[in-house]
């Protein structure tokens, strides 16, 4: 007699017994959120293209925004629960946790590391809760994987700055009520806390998405926007600053790809198991098992890395190499699984019934932002040779 | 009233997914067999307590008796905002019954002082006796309104409605009360990353037998006024009666219910 499939395929290394038991706590108990307020209607809301600002307001009360953050109203995880949280986002949807991810790690990150004490104040708490939305802006159509060719200016006139340039490919930047805006300066790259209501500006939203279709992307537009000396990020000098704020949230997407995976081979797990060809469950084929086992084994050395990271970022150890070594590992196994899980499922797989799909085209999304699979590679390249072979 | 010193009884019970049975040895709850985890009409118990906390100010101590991982439990009920908890744990408590559980939980909240409120649910999904409130009203001497759908404090009062299938009962007490609560009281709140984190720092304080004066032999299975002798499983469902509608399905239907005397 078969036992039923394993209800957690991470469960093969046991990667639960790498977790403090407040870890496990805090895991499961945003699980037991998701799965009642997030999971269902995903599918829907992916159709249809459409974010869920009520489930942000939600998401702030129970901590979740800007969770690895202290005071103002942020919870104060450590890097391990911060990634697990992570980890449960994506296992719903890659659009969910980007938005958590721009929310807390970029928009909030930003202010928290680089604001002034006035403008933690004005901002943070509310971005907390959810009572705001935040966005990040750095990429412009011209300046992607090299960010130092931006063209965005911040202009002195008088005391007052003018900004005028393009951002693009900016997550919640439709629905966001600040924008921490990134431009050239005479004295280099310097951040602004732009509110979206200033004249001047304005967001154009993505029209036609095939991937993360359940969070809102958008071209953000600076037209002569002027802005007093209070709402630059005082603490900001150069390039670094918000290279900073990418590393934080590449972190966490190198737990959220896990989760991705992790619902595919679930989802595969439980189909597999009750759907018969020839007479018995196509689990029981070695084809599949061959499959199911290859991408179990896949995941549980991506949640080994992952959390291997995550202990290093506990004691302040973790280098911008090892983040894009795990990003890189880890969205591409995950795209792979996800991918491999569409075969097991046939035909099933492509509707939105199942998600392997679904989440198959999130990654695409994922491979390429906060550091495309390239620069990544290369990052990892230089750290090895001592070589910087992209400039 | 000033502010509410409120206690919630909680429980931890097998999971109701998970298959739950007796021990061949002595028919006692198998505690290995299921995951563990805080009754569900207790996390309502603890949502309205804290309900009660938020609109008068006070305090919420859980109490509860069980093994040593029933500590899952409390701290579960901790991570949703209860201040403190009291868990009796004890060997020879292994087997009681519900008159000496409900004497060991009235000796326990008597160790908290200027009690106001007790808030417990109807009935535990495991035991289902759904005697503890009244007996706990009784020996603590206090008024008991049990299976509110509804509970409000005003002043020194404490209102409850009371739904039953005749209608509902609207029930008044002076406070200190015993209260017990329904499925329909409330939805219980998630835990928030704070509470969770916050719980581990709370005071847990853990009471045996001989901190609360009660001698063993008064308690366990062999002095049990009541123990299950026998069990067995439940016989699987059998397969059913199939009957293709060949458009009678209706009178069909209501025929077989006619002949169970259902209709």
């Amino acid at each position: 007699m078969a036992r039923p499939p394993m209800p957690d395929p991470l469960a093969l290394l046991d990667i639960d017994s790498l977790l403090t038991e407040e870890e496990r706590e805090i895991q499961r108990g945003l699980a037991d959120f998701l799965d009642a307020r997030a999971r269902p209607g995903v599918a829907d809301r992916f159709e249809r293209g459409v974010f869920d600002r009520d489930l942000a307001r939600e998401l702030g009360a129970f901590g979740v925004l800007g969770m690895h953050l202290t005071g103002y109203g942020c919870a104060g995880l450590g890097p391990v629960a911060y990634g697990l949280a992570c980890l449960e986002l994506e296992s719903v949807d890659s659009g969910l946790r980007s938005f958590v991810s721009v929310q807390g790690s970029l928009s909030m990150f930003s202010i928290w590391r680089y604001g002034s004490e006035e403008q933690k104040r004005e901002w943070l708490p509310r971005l907390a809760a959810g009572e705001a939305v935040g966005c990040f802006a750095l990429t412009e159509p011209d300046a992607g994987s090299d960010p130092a060719a931006m063209r965005t200016r911040a202009v002195r006139d008088g005391s007052d700055w003018v900004l005028t340039g393009t951002k693009t490919w900016i997550t919640n930047g439709g629905i966001a009520d600040v924008a921490t805006v990134w431009a050239r300066t005479e004295d280099g790259v310097r951040g602004f806390l732009v509110p979206t209501t200033a004249r001047g500006f304005r967001a154009v939203d993505v029209p036609a998405k095939l991937s993360l279709r359940a969070s809102v992307t958008s071209e953000l537009v600076l037209e002569d926007v002027r802005l007093p000396d209070t709402a630059r990020l005082p603490h900001a000098e150069g390039l670094g600053a918000p290279l900073s704020c990418l590393n934080e949230a590449r972190f966490g997407i190198v737990f959220g790809a896990v989760g991705a995976a992790r619902d595919c081979l679930r989802t595969t797990l439980d189909y597999a198991s009750t759907r018969e060809q020839f007479g018995r469950p196509i689990a029981g084929f070695q084809l599949t098992q061959a499959k199911l086992a290859d991408m179990a084994v896949s995941l549980g050395g991506c949640a080994l890395l992952a959390v291997h990271l995550g202990r290093l970022k506990e004691r302040d150890r973790l280098r911008p190499e090892q983040v894009s070594a795990g990003k890189l590992n880890n969205v591409r196994e995950a795209i792979g699984i996800a991918r491999e899980c569409r075969t097991v499922l046939g035909a099933n797989g492509v509707t939105l019934d199942y998600s392997p799909l679904r989440h198959a085209n999130n990654l695409e999304s994922v491979l390429t932002y906060e550091g495309t699979a390239e620069v990544h590679t290369l990052t990892i390249g230089r750290a090895l040779t001592g070589i910087a072979a992209f400039r | 009233m000033e502010t509410m010193n409120i206690v919630v009884l909680i429980k931890q019970v097998p999971d109701t997914w998970s298959e739950r049975k007796l021990t061949d040895t002595d028919h006692t709850l198998d505690r290995d067999a299921a995951d563990a985890v805080i009754d569900e009409i207790n996390e309502r118990a603890v949502e309205e307590a804290l309900l009660l906390k938020e609109a008068h100010g006070g305090k919420v101590t859980v109490v509860s008796m069980g093994p040593d991982r029933a500590t899952d439990a409390i701290r579960k009920a901790l991570s949703m905002g209860a201040d403190e908890a009291v868990h009796i744990s004890d060997a020879a408590l292994h087997g009681s019954d519900t008159i000496q559980t409900a004497k060991v939980l009235a000796s326990a909240i008597r160790t908290i002082e200027g009690v106001d409120l007790v808030v417990a649910g109807n009935e535990a999904t495991d035991g289902r006796a759904g005697a503890i409130p009244a007996m706990l009203a009784e020996l603590l001497g206090l008024p008991q309104l049990t299976h509110a759908r509804r509970v409000e404090v005003e002043g020194t009062e404490v209102r409850v409605e009371r739904e039953t299938e005749d209608g509902i009962t609207h029930l008044a007490a002076e406070l200190p009360a015993v209260v017990s609560v329904g499925e329909k009281i409330n939805e219980p709140r998630y835990p928030s990353f704070k509470g969770i984190m916050a719980a581990k720092k709370k005071p847990v304080t853990t009471l045996g037998l001989g901190d609360l004066g009660i001698d063993p032999s008064e308690v366990g299975l062999a002095a049990a006024f009541t123990s299950v002798v026998e069990s067995a499983p439940k016989p699987p469902r059998g397969a059913g009666e199939r009957v293709e509608d060949q458009g009678d399905g209706g009178v069909r239907i209501v025929e077989y219910l006619a002949a169970q005397k259902l209709v």
